[in-house]
């Protein structure tokens, strides 16, 4: 047996990959999740109502009348996205744990990360789907008016941030023993920075600040995007290792 | 059983006898802050505390690295021992921070970058210890240790530089003036010597702490293996 298995692993080291095999395999991933979303829809539907009612119980919670929505719907809209992003990372990652989809996945001769990525890719995907139609409905219930150019990109930054980070996360959450609980107290804590510094671009992008300020914050993002997607890249396979 | 080393017993009377003087030092012999008054006493422990709580987030995530590459138990329960040791001298220096902020800035707690991270910090690793108690083997409670080990590492010092974008109060006593610090002030020779004996102090308590808890991990993987042979 272990012969067997130190045998197939030089297999797949030796045999000579066509390029662009990773990019095939990532994409494998990204088309396994979107057709399986397509069939069920119920990570869609789930993250994207729990969206609306977060806003729904920001509404009440924070009395958001004219003069309160300007400064505090930057707040809000990430804060609908951190809850709504969890909810989303733990389901697409306990499907793969519990059909044991996982383990399927790290027998394929593929270079762990392409799953990593592929994971990342479908799970952004996801947020970004539940991102655009958020936006309208509160542009829409407190018409403010959320379709600026530079808002976009730092949502779009903020996200591959949160899933990025979040993707490595779930991976571990979802082998422990509290895996539903686990998520939110391991990921909230980590990706500070990222809410943080989105948060300022995205109030400095609705207030009309400087641009020189939110310069500095969408660094920042770009700054944290860059590195943890390295980090994940780097440790991702002492994660899912059997 | 294997008996406690002489050097770590030294060790052991050797940290309480340094604290009892650095207590000295710090409430008795350190004159009284023109400003603050005897509050200002309190700023001694909480450096101390800090600086050693500070040393063991960063040997952990060295720790983590160290793992993952040699993938050697040794480090995980280097690890361990780090980070347990730390998140209770960091918990240490919050509250110490909260009881000279009540008369200096007049409130228990600000949002200010030092204390933000400081919270964010603690509430990292005490995530951490959750997530090793999730996980029954072994082998894989120190892979994801470690992945979160560093991951948090990493995280901390972002989030210091992403609040350092608000204006910051905390005073930074030694190397640096912010003139919108709040609570800042120069030591005197008798302060200095008070604040760097508590240094001391506490660097030699948390060597000692940190070595008796490894010895702990080590007791304990050798009871697990004990059980192992005995069940079998």
């Amino acid at each position: 047996m272990v012969n067997k298995t130190t045998e197939i692993k030089s297999m797949t080291l030796e045999r000579p990959r066509p390029s662009g095999s990773f990019l095939k395999a990532v994409g494998a991933v990204v088309w396994k999740d979107v057709r399986a979303e397509f069939r069920s829809r119920e990570l869609f539907s789930a993250m994207l109502v729990f969206s609306l009612l977060i806003i729904l119980i920001f509404n009440f919670a924070l009395e958001l009348d004219i003069k309160t929505r300007q400064s505090v719907t930057a707040g809000v809209l990430w804060a609908t996205f951190a809850f709504a992003g969890t909810l989303g990372l733990n389901r697409s990652m306990a499907i793969e744990k519990d059909r044991g989809c996982l383990d399927g996945l790290l027998l394929a001769p593929v270079d762990r990360s392409a799953i990593y990525f592929g994971k990342v890719i479908s799970n952004l995907a996801f947020m970004l789907i539940v991102e655009i139609i958020v936006l309208p409905v509160y542009s829409v219930l407190y018409s403010v008016n959320l379709f600026q150019p530079g808002l976009l990109l730092v949502i779009l930054l903020g996200s591959i941030g949160y899933v990025g980070v979040g993707t490595l996360l779930a991976a571990m959450s979802v082998q422990t023993r509290t895996r539903d609980i686990l998520l939110p107290i391991l990921l909230f804590p980590v990706v500070i920075p990222v809410l943080l510094a989105a948060v300022k671009a995205s109030s400095g992008f609705l207030t009309g600040a400087d641009p020189a300020d939110i310069r500095l914050p969408i660094s920042l993002l770009v700054a944290y995007d860059v590195i943890f997607i390295a980090v994940a890249f780097m440790v991702f396979d002492a994660v899912v290792e059997e | 059983m294997q008996s406690k080393p002489l050097v770590l017993k030294i060790l052991d009377v050797v940290s309480i006898i340094l604290l009892s003087i650095s207590t000295y030092l710090a409430l008795i012999y350190a004159p009284t802050e023109l400003v603050m008054g005897n509050v200002q006493r309190v700023f001694y422990f909480h450096i101390g505390t800090a600086w050693t709580a500070l040393l063991g987030f960063i040997l952990a995530a060295l720790f983590s690295v160290a793992y993952l590459i040699t993938k050697d138990m040794k480090w995980d329960r280097l690890q361990v021992a780090a980070i347990e040791v730390s998140l209770v001298f960091f918990l240490i220096t919050i509250v110490l921070g909260s009881i000279w902020a009540r008369p200096a800035w007049n409130t228990w707690w600000t949002w200010d970058p030092r204390l933000t991270t400081a919270a964010v910090t603690e509430l990292i690793y005490v995530a951490y210890f959750m997530l090793r108690q999730g996980i029954d083997e072994p082998e894989k409670r120190a892979r994801f240790g470690a992945v979160y080990a560093l991951v948090g590492g990493l995280s901390a010092p972002i989030t210091f530089f992403a609040i350092r974008l608000f204006r910051t109060i905390h005073p930074v006593v030694i190397g640096g003036t912010n003139p919108a610090a709040d609570g800042g002030f120069s030591m005197t020779p008798r302060m200095l010597t008070a604040f760097f004996f508590a240094l001391f102090t506490f660097t030699i308590i948390f060597v000692d702490l940190f070595w008796n808890r490894i010895r702990l991990g080590d007791l304990q993987e050798k009871v697990e293996q004990l059980k192992l042979k005995v069940t079998m």
